[in-house]
């Protein structure tokens, strides 16, 4: 649109003529309408649709408090420590600054695990939000390494082992793993040369995937609109003369003063723990990482941060009795794939794969299945909008098998996520084992018992109290 | 290169590495007595200062920590100066010892730690920092098996001595068999003051509990700042929250 076309900017009083005049140069009208004024967004969303704007809240916070903390922060094994606590003491406000980003960092993987659960419930991953789902599964990755990577910073005795044990998963991938290892940490052991490069990785180049990434994330969105969680369209039913849907109402000002309220309340559960138990019983600040990392004193149990040990579970439940188990539900898994299908070759597909990882299980170190399972568990989300074959999105209209799968992955999720905090027992491995195979089973079933249960019929319209 | 040097260098790892798993087990085994400190009790916490500057900074530093700071405990520039500095060091200086780590590693077995985070860093499922600083320091006894002549029962072959012996006394393990419900004995290990220090056991207690008090406050000297600042937060967000609820429903009145 040539900028002449344009007609000026009303309704904002004394700054009419100079929005007139950015708005003549830059799509200032244009990117308010389309992203705030005029976004229509579902009038029905519940508590389980605060999250999206929480992790955007978090994701400011952990980047400004970082900036600060990067003014006083020294990248250097020798003083990498002390400078922690120098922030902690010497710095006016430091202490403050410092436990704002720990205790975001734990608040970030909070807000995000809600909103994943939220996309599990009322299926936001399914057609056409696929795209909104896989650019938020590379968030949720790219995250991960950001956490990863700053957990390293305060080199203490958790930092130090726990970065020795992740990069060690790399050295179990067969023929490149050592070299890979090697590279990643850019020494033989965690030393200074890891320190710089993952402070590098931690301040700079993660984040600018991160913000890329999120700006994608919300564009997807607002190309095909929320979803909500009726999980029915709401721009299959839109007004004749205004063209808006009919259970939409713009973002702002609705969402924005709903939004604000949730930050008010995100905030005051935040301060609380920050102000009055920002290590949270050791869960978010770690008592061995008080230790300065030694590279000759070896932990004797040392577990990743909370939000990383439902994976951490995975990778220890695999031992070399767990294989027979993996490998009869190998077995068992192409069977019921082979009945799926009577493609002559797809058949063949399978059962050359089958064969293969089988023989794989028993000639390969069941570490290296431990590291290949603990990816597996974080890449089979990205699948979830072609496992799930219901009719229905939401789980609202679901059947009681998507109900109790989901429940029982919640469950699997939160007690993978408890041995993982834990030092190595008998009866927590075999609870592990059970669980990981709970954990997958909800993923690789899904087709069947998503298409094979009873659902309920949706509703042409979002459901409303307030409707009249 | 000299048979003796090399027999020293590897007494010297031996002991280093027989010091790891020590320390790694100790905070599991002994059930920790709950510390009786009052971290707003200031005259506790200048008690535990003097304490620290007398026995334990000799050994042991506390260099994140500097000694102006110390003005939180109620303590002017001078009288820290006058009673609480014993070095050349000004008063806006760490708390720095003098002793070379490779000697203390030489004499100890191992490096005598920092101690302006040990209060933090032994925290566990078993009870805070202060429960098992409060244990370990009236744990020491007897143990003519150990270089130093003392052994602890909260961290089993420590390298430290018992330090403050002349105060506490000298306390010896006693194993005694004890019946238990089901008729089966069982033995149980109990500490016992075998000579008598200068101070009584409560005073002793007493003592141990102001020094913990003081290490726990060096552990994170901005609590309690951090504690005021909370709750003016909270009453903030708890007014921001009133508008924020009456701003939304007044909005969404118009939503139907």
């Amino acid at each position: 649109m040539a900028a002449t076309e344009k007609r000026p900017v009303t309704g904002a009083g004394p700054f009419n003529g100079v929005l007139t005049w950015v708005d003549r140069r830059f799509p200032l009208m244009q990117l308010w309408r389309e992203h705030l004024a005029e976004y229509y967004a579902p009038k029905n969303f519940n508590f389980w649709y605060y999250f999206g704007s929480l992790a955007l809240l978090v994701l400011v916070l952990q980047i400004v408090t970082g900036i600060f903390l990067t003014m006083h922060y020294k990248p250097d094994a020798a003083q990498a420590f002390a400078s922690v606590e120098y922030i902690m003491r010497d710095v006016p406000g430091g202490w403050l600054i410092r436990y704002m980003h720990s205790t975001g960092a734990s608040a970030f993987f909070v807000v995000i695990y809600l909103h994943m659960f939220r996309g599990l419930m009322y299926g936001s991953y399914r057609q056409p939000r696929e795209l909104i789902w896989i650019f938020g599964m590379l968030i949720y990755l790219t995250m991960m390494a950001e956490a990863f990577f700053g957990y390293l910073l305060p080199w203490g005795q958790m930092s130090y082992w726990g970065a020795q044990v992740i990069v060690n998963l790399f050295d179990a991938i067969p023929l490149i793993g050592p070299d890979l290892a090697l590279w990643i940490r850019g020494d033989y052991v965690v030393s200074d040369a890891t320190l710089n490069r993952f402070f590098s990785l931690h301040v700079i180049a993660i984040p600018l995937v991160l913000l890329g990434l999120v700006a994608a994330h919300i564009m997807a969105l607002h190309e095909v609109g929320s979803n909500n969680p009726d999980g029915v369209e709401i721009k299959n039913v839109k007004d004749p003369v205004t063209g808006h849907p009919v259970d939409g109402i713009p973002f702002h000002p609705y969402y924005t003063v709903k939004d604000t309220l949730g930050v008010v309340v995100f905030l005051i559960v935040f301060c609380t723990i920050m102000f009055f138990m920002p290590e949270f019983g050791g869960y978010f600040l770690e008592y061995n990482n008080f230790i300065p990392a030694d590279p000759l004193k070896t932990p004797t149990h040392i577990a990743p941060v909370w939000y990383f040990t439902p994976y951490y579970s995975i990778l220890r439940a695999i031992t070399e009795d767990f294989m027979w188990v993996l490998a009869a539900a190998l077995i068992a898994y192409a069977g019921l794939l082979l009945t799926a299908t009577r493609n002559a070759l797809t058949r063949a597909a399978i059962g050359a794969v089958t064969a293969v990882l089988l023989a794989g299980f028993f000639t390969i170190d069941p570490k290296v299945w431990g590291v290949i399972l603990m990816g597996a568990a974080v890449m089979i989300f990205f699948g979830l909008p072609w496992l799930d074959r219901s009719p229905v999105k939401s789980i609202r209209y679901k059947g009681a098998l998507t109900k109790s799968a989901l429940a029982l992955f919640v469950v699997a999720f939160v007690v993978l996520g408890y041995f993982g905090t834990q030092p190595v027992t008998t009866a927590g491995t075999v609870l592990s084992q059970i669980f990981t195979l709970v954990y997958f089973a909800f993923f690789l079933l899904m087709p069947w018992y998503s298409r094979m249960e009873q659902v309920k019929p949706e509703p042409a319209r979002v459901a409303w109290k307030g409707a009249h | 290169m000299e048979g003796g040097a090399l027999m020293g260098a590897a007494t010297r790892l031996l002991a280093a590495l027989l010091a790891v798993p020590a320390m790694a087990f100790g905070a599991e085994l002994v059930k920790l007595d709950r510390a009786p400190i009052d971290e707003t009790d200031l005259i506790s916490l200048q008690r535990g200062a003097r304490t620290f500057v007398n026995y334990c900074l000799n050994c042991h530093s506390a260099g994140y920590m500097r000694y102006g700071r110390l003005q939180d405990l109620g303590l002017n520039e001078a009288q820290i100066r006058d009673n609480l500095i014993f070095t050349e060091a000004k008063i806006g200086d760490l708390m720095r010892v003098a002793m070379d780590p490779k000697e203390g590693k030489e004499w100890f077995g191992v490096a005598p730690p920092d101690l302006s985070v040990i209060a933090r860093s032994n925290a566990s499922p078993a009870g805070s920092g202060a429960d098992w600083l409060y244990t370990y320091m009236r744990s020491f006894y007897r143990d003519s098996t150990r270089p130093m002549g003392w052994n602890n029962a909260v961290f089993p072959n420590v390298g430290m001595p018992h330090v403050l012996y002349q105060l506490q006394g000298e306390q010896a393990l006693t194993t005694a068999e004890r019946a238990t419900w089901g008729g089966r004995k069982e033995k149980v290990q109990r500490l016992v003051v075998e000579k008598p220090g200068s101070m009584t056991p409560p005073e002793y207690d007493r003592m141990v509990a102001d020094l913990v008090n003081f290490l726990v406050y060096v552990g994170e000297p901005a609590k309690r700042s951090r504690i005021a600042l909370g709750i003016y937060v909270l009453m903030f967000l708890g007014g921001l929250f009133v508008l924020a609820y009456a701003l939304k429903k007044e909005y969404w009145k118009d939503v139907h």
